[in-house]
C-alpha cells in the first residue's frame, strides 16, 4: 500500500473554527430595570437596544431608566440599608456574598458566554479572566465582612449607608463584582448602573442575587446612558459614589458632588509605561507588550500603551513583537482560539481609527497585523506606531483600543521622566533581570500599580488604582476597604 | 534713664528654606482682641505661592527619597528646637490673645506633638503596608508613597498647634508642604520656620506663606503641580471652593475637625491620608524539585 | 561548524523568565483545535515521530517488531503516513536499516555514550563512528553535563562541534540537552544556544532515561532560542521533544507552540520530531475516532 505523502516544503496548518455553544444561555427579549428584588418596568416605558459588536445585531432590549426609576432604587436601598443590612450581624451578610460567589462559579459559562456576546471580548477571555475573577473578588470580600476591626486598628469602622455605582463597559461583570462585594461586605447598599452597551451580565447577576435569596433592595440595578448616571451622582440619597470610567466624566462627578459631602472614589484612565531593558526576559517581555496593550482589544484603563524600547535591542524587539502580533486571531469573539475579540460598540471603534488615522497623518510608521478580518462588526487590526515622539498625540491621549505607541530610551533616568510625564498614573510595567533595577524603577514610577516582569495582573487581594488624574481610592485587597467605610 | 529701645521683628514668609519678604510688597495688620496691631505681616500673592510650589516641588524627590529614620530625626530635632524657644512662643501667643497658662499649654502639645509624629516616621509603612496572597505564581505587595506636594491651609484659630498638627504627618510621610498661616494669628507661623530652619530640614519641604485666605484658596485649589490640600477649618463653603477648584487636576482633598488640644489628632492615619499606595508584581519562579518542606 | 557566525559568549545567554514561560505555554494548552485541523494535526504527528526502543534488553527481533510499525501504523485506516524515523541504539542500526530500506524511514542511532554520556571522548567519537558505518541517518548526542555545571561551556561545546564534523554529510546531528539534569530555564537556555552555536542540526530535550522529560515549558524556551538563531542567521534549526509526550492532545499542543512561535515552515519531519513510543497509538485511536465518530478501544491498534 502506498503511503500518503506529507508536503514537506510548504505545510499549511491553520486552526478551523471552534466556536462556543451560545445554546445553554437563557436570554430575555427585554431586560427591567432590578429594584427592591423585583424586576421593574422603567418609568418611561422606554428601552434601548443592547448590540452584539461582532455581528452589529440586537441581542436584547434593556430598560432605559430616568431620575424617577433611579429615585425608586435609591429609597429600596435606604430602606434596606436601615432596616436590613447595616443591622444584620456581619457573619451573615458574609454568608450571603459566599453565596454569591458561589452561584456565580456554577453559572460561569453562562455568564462567559453572554459577556462575550454583549461586549465583544473573546470567549478565552471572559471564561479564563472576567469571569473567575467576579467570582473569587465575592469570596474574598465575603469574608472580610466579620472582620472589619482587623483592617483598621483604633479606628471602630462603620458602613457609610447608600452607594451609586457606574461601572464602564470594558469588565462588565467583573466591574460590578469589584464595586458590589467590597460595599456590601463593608454593610452598605447599592445603586448600581453598567455601562449602556453592556447592561446584560449585570441583570443575569440580578437574576442571580434575587436567587440567592439576597434581602430586598441591598442591591439595586438601574440601567440607563450617561444621564442615569448623572441622577445617580446628584441624588440626595446617595452617600457615597463609586465611578470607574473616563477621568472626563470622573472629573464632571466631582464638580457635581463639590457642594456635598458624598464620599468619592474614582478609577479614572491612564497611559501606562512599558518599559523593556536591554537585559530583559525579551521572549516574555513580547508577551507581556501584547499582553499589556491586545488584552480586551486594548480597552483596559491600565493598558501598557506607551512601550519604552531601550534603543540596543529597539530592532529584534520590534521585530518579535511583529512577528508576535502576527500569530494573534483577530475576530469572532465566541471562538475559543480568538485572541482578539470585537471593539465594543461602534462609537469606540470610530474613536481608535481616529487615533490610528491620526498616527499615520503625524508621520508615525505603522505597523498592523495582516491577519484577516471578519466582515460584519466592529473590528480592528492591533496596531503598532513606531518613531513616535512624546509630544505625539498618540503617546499623551489614552486611546482604549489595541493601538501601541512606542518611543525609544537610553538611560534609566531618560525612561523614568518619560514615563512620569503623564497627567495619568495608573500602572506601570518593567522589564529587566536585574532586581536592583527593578526596585528603582518600580519605587521611582508615579503609579498604583507597578508590574515587573509581568503585565496585567488581577487579583482581589491586591490593591487596583492609581495615582494623579488616574483617580483616587484603591479597590481589591484590603486598601479596598476603606472606600465603603467610614470612621468615628 | 532713656529706656533701652525694643527690637521689632519683621514678620517674614518662607520659601525654598530662605525668608523673603513677599514679591508683591504688600502686607497687612492683623489685630488681636486689645485691637493692638499685631506687625505688618506680608499679604502673600499668588506668585508667592506658586514660588512656594516651585520650591516644594523642587524639595520633594530628596526629602521622600531620604531614610525614614533620618526623617524621624529631623522631626525630632525640631520638637528639640521648639522646646528651646518656649518663652518666644509663648509669649507670640499671648499676644495673639492667648492666656499665659493656654500658650503654654499649646506649646507644650505642639512640642509633643513633634515627637509623637517623629516616632511615626518609620513605622506608619509597617501598618499601612500589605504582602497580597495573590492567586498565581507572584510576589505581589502594596507599599505607601507620599502623594507629593500638600498644600495646607492652617487653622485659623490656633496659630502654632494646628499648624504644627497637620505639618507634622505630612512631612513625616515623605511630603513637602505649602503652609498657608492663620490670618489672624500668623505671628507663630513665622518664628515657627526659624525652628524649621533651625532643625537640618532641607530648605523648601515646608514654605510658610502668610496672607488671606480669600485671595488663595482659589489658586491653592487650582494649581496644577499641588497634588493634595489638607483644609481643616471646617467652613463649609471655603470646602466647597476649594473641592471645585481642584478638579483638573484631582487633587486629593483632605478635611479635618478634630479637637487640636486631645490625643484624638495623634493617629497615623493622617499620615496614610496623604499617601498613594503602589502595589508591585513580580513573578516567583518555581522549580519542581526544591520544595520548601524542610 | 558555521564558520561565518560568531560565537557569542554563553555565560551571557539571553535571560529566561520561567512564570511568563509557562504563562505562555498555558496560553497553547487553550488552542481548541476541531475537525479537519485535527485530523490534519494527527496525521502531522504521526509523521513526525521517531519511534524509539531503547533498551538493556533490545533485541533484533524487538527492532524488526518495531520498524515494521514504523511503515504500518495502522493498515485499517488507509493513506497514514510512515513515522520519521526510527531511534536505536548503534548495536541496532544495521538491523533497524535493514528493516525500513525504501520506506524513506530514517534510523537514527543515539550516540556519545548515551544517557550518561560519562566516557572519555575518544569513546563518544568511536560509538558515532560506529553507528556512521553501520549506516545511521541521524545521530542523536548527549552533552555533558557534568562539564556544564562545571562552567566548562568551551569543553561541551567543542565535544558536539567535533561529533557534528564525524556526521559530515551523512547524518543529521541532534543533540540531547537532558533538560532535567541542566536545571533552569536559564540554563536550558544557554544550553540551547550552546548545542546550537557548535552544529547541532536538531536540539533535543531529554534521553527520555531519567524522571524528567519533555515539558511544553522546557520546549518552548528551545524553541526561542532556535528562533533566536534563526532571526540572526537565517538558518533553521530542528527541535526534538522526547519522553513524556504519550498523548495527542499534548502532542497537537506542541504542533500549536512550533506553529505559533517558529511558524508552519517547521511543521515538517524535517524540522520537528517527537520522541516517543506509544504517542503513535493514542493518536491512532483518535483519528479513528474522527473517521468513525465513536470512541475506540485500545484492543484494535497493535502493541509493538
Amino acid at each position: 500500500m502506498s503511503k500518503k505523502k506529507i508536503e514537506t516544503e510548504k505545510m499549511n496548518w491553520e486552526y478551523a473554527a471552534a466556536p462556543e455553544s451560545a445554546s445553554h444561555i437563557q436570554l430575555k427579549e427585554k431586560y427591567d430595570h432590578f429594584i427592591n428584588g423585583k424586576f421593574e418596568k422603567p418609568s418611561s416605558g422606554k428601552y434601548f437596544d443592547s448590540i452584539n459588536p461582532a455581528t452589529a445585531k440586537k441581542i436584547a432590549a434593556v430598560a432605559e431608566g430616568n431620575s424617577k426609576d433611579v429615585d425608586k432604587a435609591v429609597k429600596a436601598a435606604r430602606k434596606a440599608y436601615d432596616n436590613v443590612w447595616s443591622v444584620m450581624p456581619a457573619s451573615e451578610r458574609a454568608k450571603y456574598l459566599f453565596r454569591i460567589a458561589r452561584l456565580i462559579q456554577e453559572k460561569a459559562r453562562e455568564f462567559a458566554v453572554i459577556e462575550s456576546l454583549d461586549g465583544g471580548k473573546p470567549i478565552r477571555e471572559s471564561r479564563d479572566i472576567d469571569i473567575p475573577l467576579a467570582a473569587a473578588h465575592f469570596f474574598y470580600y465575603a469574608g472580610w465582612a466579620d472582620k472589619l476591626d482587623y483592617a483598621f486598628p483604633n479606628r471602630k469602622p462603620k458602613s457609610i449607608g447608600v452607594a451609586g455605582q457606574i461601572i464602564p463597559w470594558n469588565f462588565p461583570l467583573l466591574m460590578a463584582a469589584w464595586k458590589i462585594a467590597p460595599a456590601l461586605a463593608c454593610g452598605n447598599t447599592v445603586v448600581l448602573k453598567p455601562a449602556e452597551t453592556t447592561s446584560l451580565t449585570a441583570m443575569k447577576l440580578a437574576e442571580l442575587i434575587q436567587e440567592s435569596g439576597l434581602p430586598d433592595g441591598v442591591v439595586n440595578i438601574v440601567t440607563g446612558d450617561g444621564k442615569v448616571g448623572a441622577e445617580i451622582v446628584s441624588h440626595d440619597g446617595i452617600d457615597k459614589i463609586a465611578f470607574t470610567g473616563s477621568t472626563d466624566v470622573g472629573k464632571l462627578i466631582q464638580k457635581t458632588i463639590a457642594k456635598t459631602d458624598k464620599k468619592v472614589t474614582l478609577e479614572l484612565g491612564g497611559k501606562a509605561a512599558n518599559i523593556v531593558f536591554e537585559d530583559a526576559p525579551l521572549d516574555q517581555a513580547v508577551e507581556g507588550i501584547v499582553n499589556g496593550i491586545y488584552f480586551n482589544q486594548g480597552h483596559v484603563c491600565c493598558a501598557g500603551s506607551r512601550l519604552f524600547v531601550q534603543e540596543s535591542i529597539k530592532d529584534i524587539l520590534i521585530k518579535k513583537l511583529q512577528d508576535r502580533i502576527e500569530t494573534l486571531i483577530v475576530g469572532d469573539p465566541m471562538d475559543k482560539n480568538t485572541d482578539v475579540g470585537a471593539i465594543n460598540s461602534k462609537s469606540q471603534w470610530e474613536t481608535i481609527q481616529g487615533y490610528i488615522e491620526l498616527g499615520k497623518k503625524e508621520g508615525l510608521e505603522i505597523f498592523q497585523s495582516s491577519c484577516k478580518m471578519p466582515k460584519d462588526g466592529y473590528f480592528i487590526k492591533p496596531t503598532l506606531f513606531t518613531k513616535v515622539a512624546q509630544s505625539s498625540r498618540l503617546a499623551k491621549e489614552e486611546i482604549f483600543g489595541p493601538v501601541l505607541a512606542v518611543q525609544t530610551f537610553r538611560t534609566v533616568d531618560e525612561v523614568i521622566e518619560k514615563a512620569n510625564n503623564t497627567p495619568y498614573g495608573l500602572s506601570a510595567g518593567v522589564w529587566t533581570d536585574k532586581g536592583s533595577k527593578i526596585f528603582n524603577l518600580t519605587s521611582r514610577l508615579r503609579a498604583g500599580i507597578v508590574w515587573a516582569n509581568t503585565y496585567n495582573q488581577f487579583d482581589p487581594t491586591s490593591p487596583f488604582g492609581g495615582y494623579k488624574e488616574s483617580g483616587f481610592g484603591r479597590e481589591g485587597g484590603l486598601h479596598g476597604l476603606s472606600a465603603y467605610l467610614k470612621f468615628d | 534713664m532713656s529706656e533701652r529701645i525694643n527690637i521689632l521683628k519683621t514678620y517674614k514668609i518662607y520659601i525654598g528654606g530662605s525668608f523673603p519678604r513677599t514679591e508683591s510688597g504688600r502686607f497687612y495688620n492683623p489685630m488681636n482682641a486689645k485691637k493692638e496691631s499685631l506687625g505688618n505681616i506680608c499679604l502673600s500673592s499668588r506668585k508667592d505661592f506658586r514660588n512656594a510650589v516651585v520650591a516644594a516641588r523642587k524639595a520633594f524627590g530628596d526629602w521622600s527619597d531620604r531614610t525614614a529614620f533620618n526623617r524621624s530625626q529631623i522631626l525630632y530635632r525640631m520638637a528639640e528646637v521648639l522646646e528651646g524657644r518656649r518663652e518666644q512662643f509663648i509669649a507670640e501667643l499671648m499676644q495673639q490673645d492667648s492666656s499665659r497658662k493656654d500658650a503654654e499649654k499649646e506649646v507644650n502639645l505642639s512640642i509633643d506633638r513633634l515627637v509623637y509624629f517623629a516616632g511615626w516616621c518609620d513605622k506608619y509603612q509597617q501598618i499601612f503596608s500589605s504582602v497580597n496572597p495573590v492567586a498565581s505564581s507572584h510576589f505581589n505587595f502594596s507599599a505607601l508613597e507620599p502623594t507629593g506636594v500638600v498644600a495646607i491651609v492652617a487653622n485659623k484659630d490656633s496659630s502654632l498647634l494646628g499648624l504644627v498638627s497637620y505639618m507634622a504627618p505630612i512631612i513625616a510621610g515623605g511630603n513637602s508642604c505649602v503652609i498657608l498661616a492663620s490670618e489672624n494669628k500668623p505671628l507663630c507661623s513665622i518664628s515657627f520656620a526659624e525652628v524649621l530652619n533651625a532643625s537640618d530640614l532641607p530648605g523648601g519641604v515646608v514654605n510658610i506663606l502668610t496672607g488671606k485666605k480669600s485671595e488663595l484658596l482659589s489658586q491653592i485649589g487650582s494649581h496644577m503641580d499641588v497634588n493634595a490640600v489638607c483644609y481643616t477649618d471646617g467652613i463649609k463653603d471655603e470646602l466647597i471652593q476649594l473641592k471645585e477648584a481642584s478638579i483638573d487636576n484631582l487633587k486629593r482633598i483632605k478635611s479635618y475637625m478634630y479637637d487640636l488640644t486631645t490625643v484624638e489628632v495623634e493617629n497615623p492615619y493622617i499620615i496614610n491620608d496623604f499617601q498613594e499606595v503602589k502595589t508591585t508584581w513580580h513573578p516567583i519562579e518555581v522549580i519542581g524539585a526544591a520544595k520548601a518542606s524542610y | 561548524m558555521k564558520n561565518s557566525i560568531q560565537i557569542p559568549d554563553f555565560s551571557r545567554s539571553p535571560k529566561v523568565d520561567q512564570v511568563g514561560i509557562i504563562e505562555r505555554a498555558s496560553r497553547f494548552q487553550t488552542r481548541s483545535i476541531k475537525n479537519e485541523s485535527k485530523i490534519q494535526a494527527l496525521e502531522m504527528v504521526l509523521n513526525m515521530i521517531d519511534l524509539t526502543t531503547l533498551e538493556g534488553k533490545d533485541t533484533i527481533e524487538k527492532v524488526n517488531q518495531m520498524c515494521y510499525k514504523a511503515q504500518h501504523l495502522h493498515d485499517d485506516y488507509p493513506g497514514l503516513p510512515t513515522v520519521a524515523a526510527v531511534c536505536v541504539y548503534s548495536a541496532m542500526v544495521a538491523t533497524a536499516k535493514a528493516a525500513v530500506k525504501g520506506s524513506g524511514v530514517k534510523v537514527a542511532s543515539v550516540s556519545t555514550a548515551f544517557p550518561s554520556g560519562q566516557t572519555p571522548f575518544s569513546t563518544k567519537a568511536d560509538d558515532t563512528k560506529f553507528a556512521l558505518d553501520q549506516g545511521a541517518d541521524e545521530i542523536d548526542m548527549v552533552i555533558s553535563r557534568g562539564k556544564y555545571h562545571q562552567g566548562e561551556y568551551n569543553f561541551v561545546f567543542d565535544e558536539i562541534a567535533k561529533i557534528k564534523e564525524l556526521c559530515g554529510n551523512q547524518a543529521r546531528l541532534k543533540v540531547i540537552l537532558e533538560t532535567g539534569e541542566i536545571g533552569t530555564l536559564d540554563d536550558v537556555r544557554r544550553a540551547s544556544d550552546i548545542a546550537i552555536y557548535a552544529g547541532a542540526d536538531f536540539i533535543k530535550t531529554s534521553t527520555g532515561k531519567i524522571g524528567s522529560a519533555a515539558s511544553i515549558p522546557v520546549t518552548l524556551t528551545m524553541l526561542y532560542a532556535i528562533k533566536d538563531y534563526y532571526l540572526k542567521t537565517g538558518t533553521m534549526i530542528g527541535m526534538k521533544p522526547a519522553g513524556g509526550i504519550s498523548t495527542s492532545k499534548l502532542a497537537i499542543h506542541y504542533l500549536v507552540m512550533v506553529k505559533e512561535i517558529l511558524g508552519n515552515a517547521w511543521l515538517t519531519n524535517k524540522w520537528f520530531r517527537f520522541g516517543a513510543s506509544s504517542l503513535a497509538n493514542d493518536v491512532l485511536l483518535q483519528l479513528e475516532k474522527q473517521r468513525t465518530g465513536g470512541y475506540q478501544s485500545k484492543d484494535y491498534i497493535s502493541i509493538d
